[in-house]
């Protein structure tokens, strides 16, 4: 019994940091049919977004609130991922809507960039820069419309940006030298401290249950319901939704589809971040850890079923369910008395990597009855 | 995709001697002119446009874009690593050295044939090809294409990284298998004469593999390729079977890759599962795209012309190359689809030149040009 209640918390545990991971992913892919391979890049700057926020928040004025850097954190990845994220979508994937391939590959490199940018810019600098960009793409929308309007327009988006740009260089120089160690740049991998009340763990019923795994459960739990809530029932989600079923008619029927994108594709990229917030719990950082989500995601969306939340949601549990139960040799646990044979074949693949190799397989296979995943998309597309 | 690339590229004639006249200079004159360093490297980085050309074939021609082709390259390099692992050991009556490492006794079933240079210059072909063809088959049998393969051949790369990274007691694991210090007729693989030759033979079978490639491109098989790439609904209610033309392309590709790979590990000196890591096998699709997809020519044009600018920019700055490749992959992509030999083919250079009022523009109807181009030329 405590043998199963564990493979299930591991299961669950191992699950919702792919889920987490999976669900901006989910999203984008779900609804815009977009590829995005820089999304664990996403992932790798929500991160990297932790351990900045950690570090300001280790300063003398703002350390009594040091066991709340994790909430802001949240919220301050998911803003820096889903700016980078909008600016992505701006510059290159909206020339290249209705072409994935080229948006694949196109990613490919966004994400190349981003890995070798944290390695040598200073992550004070890179702070800066992401603050002009909010500054500069929130700007024109709090202004007043009659700045913006006519000849003078163009003098007041300069004046924005040049302010923001400002702000940034400000923003950069006060982090450098407030936090010595951000105004350098750092190729190596960083470690996220948790607060005091998130290490440890808690005894339950005889099992052992790691806060840290706790945490990322409930902030998955939070994301997915809150993500759920917002494409069913907020009137942008319902605009998302109608975009994604028919974008001329919604087009006709007023809705701004441009927007909706740059909206859709930021949300995504920000449930990235929130992912990367989670993933610098569990170890240390580095400007490869995004990519090894990667893969990992795409075969939750897969499997799941594109642009199906549900789906996305039992697959990852699913997967983490599997990995566990082989990755860790739980079989052999269960059944002492196997034939021997088939206990080399289980003890052969209980490793992770090695659980991964038969849960792909798996996939493959699965794929062979049901090519479209759990919940295919009904339809009389001949693409379909 | 389709607009980018229905219009195929027919380069002037003279551009075509020109070019050849280069490719054969190059060859005939690199193993006399450069130190073996270089040599070296020229040579390896004509063993990936062998590869290239199998990812042209798939990718330019049929619209598949498969993203796991270090799969096969490192099947074939595998090959070749086992037999002159066991050539070399077997002379001294023994297994290859990193068994003992880990106390193994007997050979793993699956290395004994490979004592056979006749059975290991087959297989380093066509072990990749059956993979290839299985895995296509299983994914094409359920129409699952586009991105959706992509995925699926990407993940298919990540399995067999696992796999092989894993296994220390059947293949060494991460460490890989040597091939410099091995034996072959009495010399070593690493020294000086034998890479000259090696130079040779990779030089060869990729005008070989070019030959094969632009005569499976013309002809009806590749008419039905194109088509599959253009409109592969349509083929399908003509009465085609789309899965078989696709399933043999790959396994082509397959082969071609696998034979890359092992002509690449016997001139690089190891071979590791590093050969199947993720970032390499996309990279082997940007040099069919910056060369031109759907130009021969431009697939071993662009793997000689990046993995070049690589060396040379690692060597000099070495931080700069993944932001060069990057933004190599998004201009490619959105500035310039056809490529750089498919640009120039297309008449861009003279209109280039026709922009900076060098030369006249020519008075075509935009209609004349796409007639009577559909044929595949290259």
């Amino acid at each position: 019994m405590t043998l199963l209640f564990e493979t299930l918390f591991n299961g669950l545990a191992i699950g919702s940091v792919l889920l987490i991971a999976a669900l901006g992913l989910a999203i984008v892919f779900g609804l815009m049919g977009v590829i995005n391979l820089a999304h664990g890049e996403l992932i790798m700057l929500g991160a990297y977004t932790t351990y900045v926020v950690q570090l300001i928040f280790r300063l003398p004025f703002l350390a009594p609130f040091y066991d709340a850097y994790v909430l802001v954190a949240l919220v301050a990845a998911f803003v820096v991922s889903g700016i980078v994220g909008v600016l992505l979508e701006r510059t290159v994937i909206r020339r290249l809507y209705g072409s994935p391939l080229e948006t694949l590959l196109a990613t490919w490199g966004v994400s190349l960039i981003l890995q070798q940018f944290v390695r040598s810019v200073p992550l004070a600098s890179a702070a800066g820069l992401v603050l002009t960009l909010l500054l500069a793409l929130l700007g024109p929308a709090v202004l007043p419309g009659q700045w913006l309007a006519g000849p003078r327009g163009r003098f007041t988006r300069a004046g924005v940006w040049a302010g923001a740009a400002l702000v940034g260089v400000l923003a950069a120089a006060s982090l450098g030298s407030l936090v010595p160690s951000l105004s350098r740049a750092n190729p190596r991998n960083v470690d996220v401290t948790a607060p005091a009340w998130m290490r440890g763990s808690i005894e339950l019923a005889g099992l052992t249950l790691p806060v840290p795994r706790l945490v990322i459960i409930v902030i998955t739990v939070v994301a997915v319901l809150g993500i759920t809530w917002f494409l069913a029932r907020s009137v942008w989600g319902m605009r998302i939704r109608a975009v994604t079923q028919n974008r001329p008619m919604s087009d006709c029927l007023g809705i701004p589809t441009e927007t909706v994108d740059v909206l859709t594709f930021g949300v995504g990229s920000g449930l990235a971040g929130v992912a990367g917030v989670a993933v610098s719990l569990l170890g240390s950082v580095g400007p490869n850890v995004g990519a090894s989500y990667i893969v990992g995601c795409f075969m939750v969306v897969v499997l799941g079923g594109v642009g199906n939340l549900l789906g996305t949601v039992i697959a990852s549990l699913a997967i983490g369910v599997m990995t566990d139960l082989i990755g860790a040799g739980r079989l052999l646990t269960a059944w002492p008395g196997m034939p021997p044979s088939i206990a080399a074949v289980v003890d052969f693949f209980a490793t992770t990597s090695m659980a991964q190799v038969l849960i792909f397989s798996l996939i493959v296979v699965f794929l062979q009855f049901r090519p479209s995943g759990l919940f295919p998309q009904k339809g009389r597309l001949v693409e379909a | 995709m389709v607009a980018s690339s229905t219009l195929l590229p027919q380069p002037s004639r003279w551009i075509r001697v020109a070019i050849w006249v280069l490719i054969l200079a190059v060859l005939v004159a690199a193993p006399s002119v450069l130190p073996v360093f270089r040599l070296n490297l020229l040579g390896r980085f004509l063993s990936l446009a062998i590869a290239a050309l199998g990812i042209d074939l798939i990718w330019g021609f049929t619209g598949i874009l498969s993203l796991g082709q270090g799969v096969f390259f490192a099947l074939g390099g595998y090959a070749v690593a086992m037999f002159l692992q066991l050539n070399t050991s077997a002379a001294a009556g023994m297994l290859p050295e990193f068994f003992r490492l880990y106390g193994v006794s007997s050979l793993p079933f699956f290395w004994e044939p490979f004592r056979s240079p006749v059975f290991t210059l087959i297989a380093l072909w066509l072990v990749p090809a059956l993979v290839a063809a299985v895995l296509g088959y299983l994914v094409f049998r359920n129409r699952i294409k586009g991105v959706y393969f992509s995925i699926l051949t990407q993940a298919a790369l990540l399995v067999f990284f696992n796999f092989f990274n894993g296994q220390q007691k059947l293949i060494n694991g991460t460490n890989g298998l040597p091939t410099d210090t091995t034996v072959l007729f009495g010399q070593q693989v690493g020294s000086e004469p034998v890479q000259r030759v090696l130079f040779w033979i990779t030089g060869l079978l990729l005008i070989l593999s070019w030959f094969f490639v632009r005569w499976v491109v013309r002809g009806r098989f590749g008419d039905v390729l194109i088509a599959i790439r253009d409109d592969e609904p349509r083929i399908r209610f003509t009465g085609f079977n789309p899965v078989v033309f696709k399933t043999i392309v790959f396994a082509i590709a397959g082969a071609l890759a696998g034979i890359s790979g092992a002509l690449f590990t016997v001139q690089s000196g190891i071979v590791t599962p590093q050969f199947m890591s993720v970032p390499f096998s996309i990279e082997m699709v940007i040099w069919v795209a910056v060369g031109g997809r759907g130009t021969l020519l431009g697939a071993i044009f662009g793997a000689v012309l990046i993995n070049y600018g690589k060396s040379l920019v690692s060597e000099a700055l070495p931080q700069s190359w993944l932001f060069i490749q990057g933004a190599l992959f998004i201009l490619v992509v959105t500035a310039l689809p056809q490529g750089i030999l498919g640009w120039f083919f297309a008449g861009g250079f003279r209109n280039l030149l026709v922009r900076a009022g060098l030369a006249r523009p020519l008075a075509t109807y935009p209609s004349l040009e796409l007639d009577g181009q559909e044929e595949v030329r290259l």
